[in-house]
């Protein structure tokens, strides 16, 4: 039986996810664009401020702290953990800015995943804005939804280094929870153009940074079990205000850390009437990148696996040539499925051809109906 | 074989379709009243669990403060610590201008358990969005959002069945407003998920006190024995419907027995007959229970509305006054039915088994009983009631209670018979003629046959003394004491603080005296209670009734060294006059008076006003009561209160209104009991009638000498109609001490484990003439439509009983 108010959720989470994957519609002159039910739009040329932009921007409609970790075990096991916290407005801003208490507009959702071989735990958190549960404040930065937070280390950092550069997070769910603290070890990377991430052919874009040069240490908690780990991180910084395109099912993303000290982000928009959008950013071992807009990245299911009731491919082929990576990447745990009420595959992949290495891998938008 | 000897027991009926009417409308009639009791049980549960199913929350733990008041930020920092926990916020407000307040509930959807959105929100293409902005969307039934139609300041209100009557379901920002607490929260309901390695509660919220959840809402919990007493309603009635089912079907044995011992005789085996007979048996419970069940349906629906009122306003218990079809008790009701009529067939069949083959088939007295076996069934009912008496000292509770009352009930009418043949053999020993002689031999001899519709009378006239009684002395007790403790003039609900200082004002400036009276929600003695603050008024010394009272209690509580509780606490807690009572960490005062609290579920307890301001800071009186010191009428009084406040009229009533109130809710909590016994009554009536009319066929040749001997066919009628007057009498003189202890039983008993309260019985012997007129009316109509039978029988029948000795 259906609860009716998973469906709720479901129904809002959709809203949530649509809305963030995606991009705004022509727009964007004078940086003052809103789109027809009054949320902001992205702007080309803005240039993204920090600390300022690491915290929410309540006027669009979507927004996300996103952050992968590719871990090894003490005793040499691959795993990885999720912590996400979405944030979506249900209405544009009043005249005043955000509502305070119950009647704040802004809704948060936290996602945390923790993947083993053999074993894929997940916990899913809905609150409020307004009251405290869940937020984003910028000095000291603390991203938190009830007790999970991603924060600034107390540490003092000298200037020059940037609020995210040393963080801990933390998150738990009915059978796990992870605490881990992460310091880059490179700098914020733009995407797209300056951080103008374009999302389709019609120009549909979001603002899109990411920190993918995270050293990462810490514990893993199981049931009678505590488990060090250390490896690689990758946060996510992405907001914007349009809806997925009608004939837009979901997406396939990736972040790879290549052993060679590169990293490359890459994403397929599925489109029922056309070819898939890609895009793509490669990022060299001192953090320069380099866009790639539609078609230089190539993502080819190799492998599907039965997951939850529907196919989800679990091997991938990515290339980008224009960089000679041609990679296969295979999920660690073919099981890494989110059940949260809007669910998604999400889990570490291990990577071979011509570059080795680890990452991670989103999948949207495989349904049980679709198959 | 088959086919033929069923149609030759089956030709009985068709000879005797008076007796197959009376076996069918017995069982129909006791199957109406035992369904008609189950529908309601059945509809009042099913809206509870909807009530418990739509928010579902009782289901959970809660946390409650120590201190009585949560507030958001308690949420968060609970959340924040790990405990994923979510914010109720509950009230009552008086929404609009008109009409009773209504209980707001307001949830965070996005933090409460799974399940507790009524399907609307999903199925109406309601979105979230609407839920939680403003002005937001509420759900409630559908003549609640009729009745608000229209109403400024509402949510958008969603009709939805899910959600019980007299509730709007809201999101907690909602709520906040419309019961003007903003920031407030009820209680947190604890989710069964809790995430890993969490921090113990007494660390991270050491002022808060986890309760359990229970699987049935505390509605359901409250009115348990509410329920309970209708379903032993329920069963008297279906026992004295028994009777006459018993009564039927063995006379239609004892009738056949010419049919069965041919058909035994034929070559058909003992087994096929049974059979045969127990399918017979099957096919008219069947169409007997689906006439009950029609029949208990338009009872309950006719009686539900006030079932209805009775539980909202004694339990706060929303139940709709429409009655839904639920085939589940339709079964049950089809299920007794059957179950009935087999239990009143066994010993039947079990003579036909027992039947020797080539046994006599001559009509003996029907049913005919010795002396010995009269006193067998009087030494059955002596042990019953032993039984009976003995288990409510053993065993605590309701049932322990009901038992007595079943054991009293049954015990007494078993040892009926034996009883009455003693005072006719008594009356027999006095008589001076012998026409009055044979009065009373032939009376006697009847006895046998008449004693099961003697004994329902018995269980109608004592259960309806006894309930008469009780809900008397109830009324009685319960009117002095609303006369005592309703002493103000006008009663005022403030919607805020405004509100209350404009009531404030009021009187001041028209010199009245003022009684304000706060409240706060919180465990007494491990249970939901309340605990109100009063001011030092001379009229709460002069009239607040108290039960039991320790010397200078007011003057005690006033200064805060005392409590006054209620005696349903007190009866519930064992709590006596010098006891401690807990009201919160380090707070707890010596009690110093019970008082009796009627119409109350919960245990209440009474402080000072400033005490209790004292350590709820928070907690502001919003309840007011106006004296005006005796010339002032309450109307005009009322009229200028509404000018110069300004306060909705819907938050204002008068002491009579109160009163009026009071006493219907009163009246309607017996209006049920009242109709199943005047029921149950009926029932009995026509078990006398039926059991009457067989008898009269089979006494013809006992009638036969006396005609013979030059007594006239009206002579004879006469006397039978004297008879069943003279049986009804004796009955009822059995039956009154019988219902005193009854009512006793219930006053004492079942009561105090119902309720929480005990009440004095008083008796009311006008209404026990009105109930001996009422037997003897029964009997009477019961005997004439025989009696006439026997003016108007040929007198060639009555030679016919000489000419053909059977």
């Amino acid at each position: 039986m259906i609860r009716p108010s998973r469906l709720s959720r479901r129904r809002l989470l959709a809203a949530m996810a649509s809305a963030a994957a995606s991009p705004a519609l022509p727009q964007g002159f004078a940086g003052l664009g809103t789109d027809a039910d009054g949320f902001a739009l992205p702007e080309r040329g803005r240039r993204l401020v920090f600390p300022k932009d690491h915290g929410p921007h309540p006027a669009f409609r979507i927004e996300w702290w996103y952050l992968t970790a590719n871990l090894t075990t003490e005793d040499g096991r691959e795993g990885g953990i999720q912590w996400t916290l979405f944030r979506a407005a249900l209405a544009p801003l009043g005249p005043d800015g955000p509502a305070a208490g119950w009647h704040s507009e802004q809704v948060w959702l936290g996602h945390a995943g923790l993947t083993l071989p053999g074993r894929h735990s997940y916990g899913e958190r809905f609150a409020r804005g307004g009251v405290g549960q869940a937020g984003v404040v910028v000095a000291p930065f603390e991203a938190w939804i009830d007790e999970w937070h991603l924060r600034q280390h107390a540490e003092v950092l000298g200037a020059g280094h940037d609020a995210l550069d040393r963080v801990e997070v933390r998150a738990a769910g009915p059978a796990f929870a992870y605490d881990l603290s992460l310091r880059a070890e490179g700098p914020l990377v733009m995407q797209g153009d300056e951080g103008y991430s374009v999302k389709s052919p019609a120009g549909q874009a979001s603002h899109y940074y990411s920190q993918p040069f995270y050293r990462v240490a810490g514990t893993l908690d199981l049931p009678g079990e505590r488990i060090t780990v250390t490896g690689q991180g990758w946060l996510d910084r992405e907001w914007s205000s349009q809806p997925l395109a009608e004939t837009q099912d979901g997406w396939d993303w990736v972040s790879l850390h290549l052993d060679s000290g590169e990293k490359m982000m890459g994403f397929r928009l599925r489109d029922r009437a056309g070819p898939p959008f890609t895009s793509a950013t490669h990022i060299a071992p001192d953090g320069d990148e380099t866009p790639y807009s539609d078609g230089a990245l190539a993502l080819t299911p190799l492998e599907t696996a039965r997951v939850a009731g529907r196919d989800v491919p679990v091997r991938w082929r990515a290339v980008l040539s224009d960089q000679g990576i041609d990679v296969t990447l295979s999920a660690l745990e073919p099981e890494s499925w989110m059940g949260t009420a809007t669910p998604y595959w999400e889990g570490p992949v291990r990577i071979e051809g011509s570059h080795g290495g680890r990452g991670y891998l989103e999948m949207t938008g495989y349904t049980a109906e679709a198959g | 074989m088959t086919r033929a000897a069923l149609s030759a027991l089956l030709s009985h009926w068709r000879r005797r379709p008076g007796q197959l009417f009376t076996l069918l409308l017995g069982l129909a009639l006791a199957t109406a009243l035992w369904s008609a009791v189950q529908a309601i049980n059945a509809e009042a549960r099913a809206s509870y669990d909807r009530a418990a199913g739509s928010l579902g929350l009782q289901r959970y733990d809660r946390l409650v403060a120590a201190n009585g008041v949560l507030a958001t930020e308690d949420f968060v920092a609970l959340r924040r610590a790990g405990w994923r926990v979510s914010p109720v916020l509950e009230g009552r407000a008086i929404l609009g201008e008109a009409g009773p307040p209504v209980s707001v509930v307001g949830i965070d959807v996005l933090s409460a358990p799974p399940g507790v959105l009524p399907t609307a929100l999903a199925a109406e293409g309601g979105d979230l969005t609407d839920f939680l902005g403003e002005p937001g969307a509420a759900f409630a039934t559908p003549e609640l959002v009729q009745r608000f139609q229209g109403v400024a300041g509402l949510p958008e209100l969603r009709a939805s069945a899910a959600v019980p009557p007299g509730q709007i379901l809201t999101d907690i920002g909602v709520a906040e407003r419309l019961l003007d607490r903003a920031g407030e929260v009820s209680h947190l309901v604890v989710l069964p998920d809790q995430p890993f390695g969490q921090a113990p509660l007494a660390e991270v919220a050491p002022g808060m006190i986890r309760e359990p959840g229970t699987e049935e809402g505390e509605v359901a919990r409250l009115t348990r024995s509410f329920h309970l007493n209708l379903t032993a309603f329920g069963f008297l009635s279906f026992g004295v419907g028994l009777f006459i089912v018993h009564g039927a079907i063995g006379l239609a044995f004892e009738q056949r027995r010419g049919t069965i011992r041919t058909l035994r005789a034929l070559g058909m085996r003992t087994g096929r007959l049974v059979w045969l007979l127990l399918a017979e048996i099957l096919v008219l419970a069947l169409a007997a229970g689906l006439l009950g069940i029609g029949l208990g349906y338009a009872i309950a629906a006719a009686l539900l509305p006030d079932v209805a009122a009775t539980l909202r306003g004694l339990y706060g218990a929303a139940v709709p006054g429409v009655l839904s079809f639920d085939p589940v008790w339709a079964l049950a009701g089809l299920a007794m039915a059957l179950a009935g009529a087999l239990v009143a067939a066994f010993q039947a069949v079990f003579r036909v088994v027992r039947m020797p083959l080539l046994a006599s088939a001559r009509p003996r007295a029907w049913a005919l009983v010795s002396t010995r076996a009269l006193r067998g069934q009087a030494a059955g009912g002596v042990l019953l009631l032993a039984l009976g008496l003995t288990i409510p000292v053993i065993a605590d509770g309701l049932i322990a209670g009901f038992a007595l009352l079943t054991g009293l009930l049954l015990g007494a009418a078993l040892m009926l018979p034996l009883v009455l043949s003693m005072l006719l053999t008594w009356g027999s020993a006095r008589s001076r003629t012998p026409l009055a002689e044979w009065f009373w031999a032939d009376t006697r001899q009847q006895l046998p046959g008449l004693s099961l519709a003697l004994m329902a009378l018995l269980l109608a006239l004592a259960a309806n003394v006894g309930v008469g009684t009780m809900v008397g002395s109830f009324r009685l007790t319960f009117t002095g004491w609303l006369d005592q403790r309703l002493a103000a003039d006008l009663y005022v609900s403030a919607a805020d603080e405004a509100e209350a200082a404009a009531i404030v004002r009021f009187a001041e400036g028209e010199g009245l005296g003022l009684l304000p009276r706060a409240s706060v929600d919180l465990p007494l003695a491990g249970a939901p209670g309340t605990l109100e603050g009063l001011v030092d008024h001379p009229v709460y010394r002069a009239n607040w009734p108290l039960l039991l009272r320790a010397s200078q209690a007011w003057d005690r509580v006033m200064s805060g060294q005392a409590v006054l509780i209620n005696e349903q606490l007190a009866l519930r807690e064992g709590l006596a006059l010098g006891d401690t009572l807990a009201l919160g960490p380090g707070w707890a005062l010596p009690i110093a008076g019970v008082y009796s609290d009627y119409g109350n579920p919960q245990g209440q307890a009474i402080v000072a006003l400033d005490v209790l301001g004292q350590r709820f800071p928070e907690v502001r009186p919003r309840s007011f009561g106006l004296v005006s010191g005796g010339e002032a009428e309450g109307d005009r009084l009322r009229a200028r209160l509404l000018a110069e406040t300004g306060i909705a009229s819907g938050a204002v009533i008068d002491l009579a209104q109160v009163k009026e109130i009071s006493l219907s809710v009163f009246e309607r909590t017996f209006a049920i009991t009242g109709a199943l016994n005047v029921l149950t009554l009926g029932v009995a009536g026509i078990a006398i009638l039926t059991a009457l009319a067989t008898l009269a066929a089979m006494r013809l040749p006992q009638l036969a000498p006396i005609w013979a001997l030059g007594q006239t066919r009206r002579a004879l009628a006469r006397l039978e109609l004297l008879r069943s007057l003279l049986l009804a009498a004796l009955t009822f003189a059995a039956a009154l001490p019988v219902g005193l202890a009854v009512a006793w039983a219930l006053l004492a008993v079942v009561n105090v484990e119902a309720f929480g309260w005990r009440l004095p019985m008083h008796v009311f012997p006008a209404s026990w003439a009105a109930l001996l007129g009422l037997a003897l009316l029964a009997a009477l109509v019961a005997a004439l439509f025989p009696a006439r039978r026997l003016g108007r029988t040929p007198p060639a029948e009555f030679l016919k009983v000489f000419a053909n000795e059977r």
